[in-house]
């Protein structure tokens, strides 16, 4: 059977979430061996017009991006979201929560109306083209990665948690983070993460996404019970979750 | 000579984020030759607006994914800055050890990964598997001790969680501290096969010059080889060192008559952050190691070929590998303790500045007295090395002019990536004009 070809494109985003695909370390060679790698800007010199998986990292923020991004779409059988840029919009969605005229005049000053400079309201890849599988967080976990590879390598569907965060954060025998005053997104975003961050002692901000049907009336209890307001919850759901979208695929 | 010379690299590779090179050469005479950045900009000064204090690092860590413990540290040091927080000695060393994790990370990435292919004629790491496979193993290996280490002190490999204003949200236990110096110390081998490795091929390293200045950090109580605290000095700057507070006055952003663009100056018309600039401020302070290492590749105080930057870079993993050694002893001697993290919310400006692995970074936020913020500046080191990139390219290219178009244009993108640019940094993304 000829190996899968795989590409992978980046558009608006840090590139940390391909860094975690070379985080993959001595996995990665056997990752290069399984697979066809024809298009890889950052790791590699050559290019390709034809691939059986399309990776896209990073959101799109610009019309000449959605058509480059609508032509890979037509290029690629299997098309993958990589990381919360191109899952949810991530941290670039903060920016729709602004007037742009103001956001482009902060930034540039008097060269803000300079034609390259020019920037539209941030979308994840599935406000632009059908997108068939999700790879969450920001970044990526690298295990979830290689696991969803190789789903595809074998022709099934990967399995992604409908459960949130404070699932595996109790699995794990964490303290809870409010208890310690900390606003912690936890029971709305979605796991898969091992809850790296309560773990560290960091509240979760939420890079994975809300849960499908996230208990409401439990988040109202939480609330309720620490004696928070709605706009101090509020203000660290907009980091990742400003405009979010539905988050399964 | 060639009459006509038409190169037209639209997104160099193996470089982190976008950028191009254009060249025109009509009847002998260049016509147009430009370094461009066509990325997405991202805007990420307007986006902290209204942000509290404590969510700042978490944004603008996303700036970049290579050198995200750099961004949240200038930026944490800003914050601090601003709302008057001082940080223990145990929380400032656990800092600079977990900085200089990122420092390996990022050099051995750039050397192993991004530019060895070109001295070993490739076009990526992956044919560079069949012709030197120990060696390229030996890199994933060095790369993941790196990343572990990230992993122990920042919570995890990229976008630290660990960072607070006031100081760390998880500290690592002493075991974990010595576990972490017997593997740098085995490390140490590793080391010096990669760089055995670079010096085979060292032939293909090109030899070019161009004066210019070398913008770092400094520190001189006690003097250190600094990535971390200090003033500001360079080259051209008589030895004195400026307070980072006054970062404007060297970065001095000004609009380039012959593309519009914004690039940055100090003392000339342009100058240069990254490894060599720091060796070039600061080489008499490298451990020994980085000493020797500098001195197996002749890289001396005063270099000023930039494709040495890599070669820097080599040294100065060396170095944090050495220093870092030393740290962990600090640390240990004293004995870790717990420490209560408090901070509140009061009104003021503050700046940070730390060396990222591709040069100094300035962060300037000011918040109001709910903590929440009103005003973000960043200048990344990416953007200062674009103006002296393109001084480069004007000196180069006229002197390599007789070579095919495959050699010039291999030249010219070797130029950029040994810079090792993040352009994906680009908040201050002014750019040039398109010209065709």
């Amino acid at each position: 059977m000829d190996r899968l070809r795989v590409a992978i494109f980046d558009f608006a985003c840090c590139e940390g979430c391909q860094l975690q695909i070379v985080n993959l370390e001595e996995e990665i060679l056997d990752l290069v061996d399984a697979v066809n790698v024809v298009e890889w800007r950052e790791a590699m010199s050559e290019s390709s017009r034809e691939y059986d998986i399309a990776i896209i990292e990073g959101s799109i923020t610009r019309p000449e991006d959605e058509k480059r991004l609508e032509i890979i779409r037509t290029r690629a059988k299997t098309l993958i979201a990589l990381g919360a840029c191109a899952t949810i919009g991530g941290v670039n969605k903060l920016k729709n929560n602004f007037d742009l005229t103001d956001v482009k005049r902060y930034v540039y000053g008097k060269s803000a109306n300079m034609p390259h400079l020019d920037t539209a309201p941030t979308k994840a890849v599935d406000e632009v083209v059908k997108v068939d599988y999700k790879i969450h967080g920001c970044p990526i976990d690298r295990k979830e990665f290689t696991y969803v590879v190789r789903c595809l390598l074998i022709g099934k569907r990967p399995e992604i948690p409908e459960y949130p965060v404070c699932v595996e954060c109790k699995a794990k025998g964490n303290p809870c983070l409010w208890d310690y005053g900390q606003v912690c997104l936890g029971p709305v975003i979605r796991a898969g993460c091992g809850a790296r961050c309560p773990s560290s002692g960091f509240r979760c901000f939420g890079c994975r996404g809300y849960i499908d049907n996230p208990n409401v009336n439990a988040a109202k209890d939480v609330i309720e019970r620490y004696q928070l307001t709605v706009d101090a919850l509020k203000s660290k759901m907009v980091l990742f979750g400003s405009g979010q979208g539905p988050t399964n695929a | 000579m060639h009459n006509r010379v038409n190169i037209n690299v639209h997104h160099v590779t193996r470089v982190e984020g976008h950028g191009n090179i254009v060249v025109n050469v009509a009847d002998g005479r260049i016509e147009t030759l430009q370094w461009q950045v066509p990325e997405a900009p991202r805007f990420f000064e307007a986006m902290v607006r209204e942000r509290s204090y404590e969510d700042i690092q978490t944004i603008v860590s996303r700036i970049c994914g290579i050198c995200s413990i750099t961004h949240s540290l200038a930026a944490t040091k800003a914050v601090e800055s601003a709302l008057g927080l001082q940080v223990s000695e145990q929380t400032d060393k656990i800092r600079i050890l977990m900085h200089y994790s990122e420092q390996l990370q990022s050099h051995i990435l750039h050397v192993g990964y991004l530019a060895a292919p070109d001295f070993f004629g490739v076009p990526s790491v992956v044919p560079l598997v069949a012709i030197a496979a120990d060696v390229v193993k030996t890199v994933v290996r060095v790369h993941r001790v790196a990343n572990e280490w990230s992993d122990l002190l920042a919570g995890r490999t990229t976008h630290p969680v660990t960072l607070r204003p006031g100081g760390l949200t998880r500290i690592p236990t002493e075991k974990q501290l010595r576990q972490l110096k017997k593997t740098l110390k085995d490390t140490v081998p590793d080391l010096k096969i990669i760089a055995d490795a670079v010096l085979s091929v060292a032939a293909n390293i090109p030899k070019f010059e161009r004066q210019t200045e070398y913008v770092s950090l400094k520190q001189t109580n006690p003097p250190t080889y600094s990535f971390y605290h200090g003033g500001i000095t360079s080259t051209d700057n008589n030895g004195q060192v400026i307070p980072i507070e006054r970062w404007h006055e060297v970065t001095n952003e000004y609009v380039c008559p012959q593309s519009t663009a914004k690039w940055t100056k100090w003392h000339r018309d342009c100058y240069a952050v990254g490894a060599l600039a720091r060796f070039n401020n600061n080489s008499e302070l490298l451990s020994p190691m980085g000493k020797d290492a500098a001195k197996m590749f002749g890289l001396k105080k005063g270099c000023c070929n930039p494709f040495m930057n890599t070669v820097a870079q080599l040294v100065e993993c060396f170095h944090v590998v050495e220093a870092s050694i030393v740290l962990i002893d600090q640390i240990l001697s004293k004995g870790l303790k717990e420490e209560k993290v408090t901070s509140a919310p009061r009104a003021g400006k503050g700046a940070g500045c730390v060396e990222a692995p591709r040069g100094i970074l300035f962060h300037e936020y000011e918040f109001d007295k709910d903590g929440n913020c009103i005003a973000a500046d960043i200048c990344i080191p990416t953007n200062q090395n674009h103006a002296n990139i393109q001084k480069d390219f004007e000196k180069l290219l006229p002197e390599i002019l007789g070579q095919s178009e495959n050699e010039i244009r291999l030249k010219l993108e070797m130029l950029v990536r040994s810079y090792d640019p993040c352009i994906s940094c680009s908040t201050h993304m002014l750019n040039v004009q398109f010209v065709r």
